[in-house]
């Protein structure tokens, strides 16, 4: 089970993010940090959910993990990423090509940006566990088949000869998860991929992705910004906001007891089912993100924060622990009692 | 009772398919196949349904942006769908939209100031010389201020252009207005802002409202009462407190089991639909759900249910309920 005090297990984690540094350079002169000091771990088996508002680095974490930064524009910058104990920040292009895919599946959001529309869905995953796995061109078939069937598409032989655009939504969905997941990954980084999605599709996602998750073992960073979907798939929660990390804990931890006023007030700010029987106005948050160009000295949240006294406007708090697994990003976080406001 | 501002009866669009080296019609889109309900003076109405569902073109269509293939529409008494372009001309100021997308809903070329004159002079709104103050008044009504009156779109956040979006609608002093998912492109802090903003419009300017949504938990926040549609047709309607606490349709119970809870260790049983939703241009016959509905049966193929009262103000489109 999850949500224990200490960490999952004395294993090694499969993936450890220490102090990442992300930068854009968008002019000769300008540059942004999109991702400034992110530190986290990620356990085999293990759900790992990044949410935050859009631009809060989220995405950018993500492909600097991958390898996949734009190249002369965004570059990592600072820290480290290991893969296994690996240091993987400092590989070369061709040995990124040999982890991707076959260390580290990715989903997206929208799943023609890793399909591709002139090819088979078959080929397409068979293409991957022959780079991969050296198959050969009919086992790989036999491959694409199974993991067709895998993520739960019907008829997965007659399928395995569709082109992306012969199948439904839903379906390119899953064989988007199926090509992912052909070399078995032991990562499964998934960016917002339910976010476009139904309610009742994105049920038969998070389901099958929790089914696969038992069957083969992997660990998932699951990035969304939508807290219900966090609390469903989620074991451990990092909060980003502009580009830093400013609360992480258990799933359990982080819903029940936020201790970083920004992960309160996004708590306070979703209308949930049931509301209608005692009708609450929502608790916004005021104001909206600073622009990575113009942050807030002090806390970046503090313009927009109710606590906020002169000491947020002072030093930036660092991230500290409150406890071995839940770490906190307010300068005020030993004397506030975010539950307490919420009652009130 | 009060006689409900807006009245929808039998409503149909249908968009037709073009084919063959003549360009006939060889099918059409049965966008929205007979749907009928009213609307309350200072209700707010909620349409949800999964995407494709005809949620915008329900709306589009009683505004008179799409030319309805069937049925009637009255506003205040009178048959929108019969008005001459003049007398549409007084309808479109009494009815307006907010859509979805504030980017692509506002040209990228007019100031603040143009957008919201503009509406004024189009329906010849008060004095030329107090459409600037009205437009400065509007924008501090929807918590921005006289000062963003002279900047182009692109220099404000998704939230600010939906508010400009809103001020737009708000301009010509409308009593109906459609919301076509307008906050559903908002990051949630913002999404909570904006919500609260329509509804302190809406009690301050006696605003009635269809707010179109596919985010059940907005909807049962804003809305009292929920208009559940599938596939172009009414499965069911009823208060949203009603509505979440008792669903009576299998689409509106698969619907709402569907929404992730934000409360770790509920991870409920759910009721998970299988596929997606058919093609709207053949459309399965009898009931239309039938294909993904956990309980159908042979003769959900045969009849297409009528809304049936299962409760005080809640009615249901599935013969297997009672
Ligand atoms: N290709 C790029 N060039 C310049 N800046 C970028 C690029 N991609 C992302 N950024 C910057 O990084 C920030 C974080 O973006 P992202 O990680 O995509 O956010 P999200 O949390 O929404 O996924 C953005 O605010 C943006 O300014
Ligand atoms: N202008 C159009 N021409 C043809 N089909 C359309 C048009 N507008 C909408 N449709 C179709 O009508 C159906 C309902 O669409 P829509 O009203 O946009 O649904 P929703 O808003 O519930 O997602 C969809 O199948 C859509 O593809
Ligand atoms: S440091 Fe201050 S401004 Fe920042 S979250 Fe804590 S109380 Fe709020
Ligand atoms: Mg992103
Ligand atoms: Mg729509």
């Amino acid at each position: 089970m999850q949500h224990e005090e200490t960490p999952p297990s004395q294993e090694p984690p499969l993936l450890e993010v220490r102090d990442l540094q992300t930068t854009f350079d968008l002019t000769k002169t300008l540059s942004i940090c999109a991702v400034d000091g992110v530190s986290f771990d990620v356990h085999a088996g293990q759900t790992l959910a990044i949410v935050g508002e859009s631009g809060s680095g989220k995405s950018v974490t993500s492909l600097s993990i991958m390898g996949l930064l734009p190249k002369d524009v965004g570059r990592v910058s600072g820290g480290s990423i290991k893969l296994a104990g690996r240091e993987i920040t400092q590989l070369s292009d061709a040995e990124m090509r040999e982890i991707r895919g076959k260390e580290i599946g990715m989903i997206f959001q929208e799943p023609m940006t890793s399909l591709n529309p002139v090819h088979t869905v078959g080929q397409q995953i068979a293409e991957m566990v022959i780079r991969h796995e050296n198959l050969s061109k009919s086992k790989a078939r036999t491959r694409a088949i199974e993991m067709l069937e895998l993520v739960g598409i019907p008829e997965p032989a007659r399928r395995v000869d569709n082109y992306p655009h012969e199948m439904s939504g839903g379906m390119r969905q899953r064989a988007m998860i199926a090509m992912a997941l052909s070399c078995e990954p032991r990562i499964l980084i998934a960016d917002e991929p339910t976010t476009a999605l139904d309610v009742t599709i994105q049920a038969q996602m998070l389901e099958l992705m929790h089914d696969l998750q038992q069957k083969l073992g992997m660990a998932i960073i699951f990035i969304t910004h939508d807290l219900g979907v966090v609390a469903e798939v989620a074991d451990r929660v990092v909060v980003m906001y502009a580009a830093q990390v400013v609360e992480t804990a258990g799933v359990e931890d982080i819903f029940r007891n936020p201790r970083m006023p920004y992960t309160a007030g996004l708590m306070n700010s979703i209308p949930r089912l049931g509301s209608s029987i005692n009708k609450q106005r929502l608790q916004a948050i005021p104001g909206t993100v600073p622009a990575l160009t113009s942050l807030p000295a002090g806390c970046r949240f503090h313009p927009r924060c109710a606590f906020a006294t002169d000491i947020c406007k002072g030093a930036a708090p660092q991230l500290e622990k409150a406890s071995e697994s839940h770490m906190i990003r307010c300068a005020r976080w030993r004397e506030l009692d975010l539950n307490e406001r919420q009652a009130s | 009772m009060t006689a409900p501002l807006l009245e929808v009866d039998k409503l149909r669009k249908y968009f037709p398919i073009h084919g063959g080296v003549l360009q006939r019609v060889v099918n059409n889109v049965k966008a929205v196949d007979d749907i009928s309900f009213g609307i309350n003076p200072g209700e707010v109405v909620g349409l949800v349904g999964e995407s494709g569902s005809g949620k915008t073109t329900v709306g589009r269509t009683i505004l008179r942006l799409e030319q309805a293939t069937g049925g009637t529409v009255r506003f205040g008494g009178t048959d929108v769908m019969g008005l001459n372009a003049a007398d549409m001309r007084s309808y479109r100021k009494r009815m307006q939209i907010i859509f979805q997308d504030p980017y692509a809903s506002l040209n990228p070329r007019e100031k603040v100031r143009e957008v919201l004159t503009h509406p004024l002079r189009l329906h010849k709104i008060g004095d030329p010389s107090e459409h600037e103050d009205r437009a400065a008044t509007l924008l501090e009504k929807v918590g921005l201020s006289r000062d963003h009156l002279a900047r182009f779109p692109h220099e404000f956040s998704g939230g600010q252009r939906q508010r400009i979006g809103i001020a737009r609608a708000l301009a010509v002093e409308p009593e109906f207005i459609v919301a076509d998912e307008p906050v559903s492109a908002l990051d949630v802090s913002i999404q909570a802002q904006v919500i609260n903003l329509l509804e302190d419009l809406k009690n301050d300017l006696d605003l009635t409202m269809l707010f179109i949504a596919h985010d059940l938990g907005v909807v049962e926040h804003i809305c009292d009462r929920v208009i559940v549609m599938y596939l172009g047709r009414v499965m069911e309607i009823a208060s949203a407190a009603d509505l979440y606490a008792r669903p009576n349709h299998p689409y509106t119970k698969a619907l709402l089991s569907a929404v992730p809870i934000p409360e770790p260790g509920r991870r409920r049983k759910r009721m998970v639909l299988k596929g997606d939703i058919p093609s709207p241009i053949n459309p399965p016959s009898g009931c239309v759900f039938r294909t993904r509905c956990p309980i159908a049966t042979a003769d959900c193929a045969k009849i297409v249910p009528e809304l049936k009262p299962v409760g005080d103000g809640h009615t249901s489109a599935c013969i297997h309920t009672t």
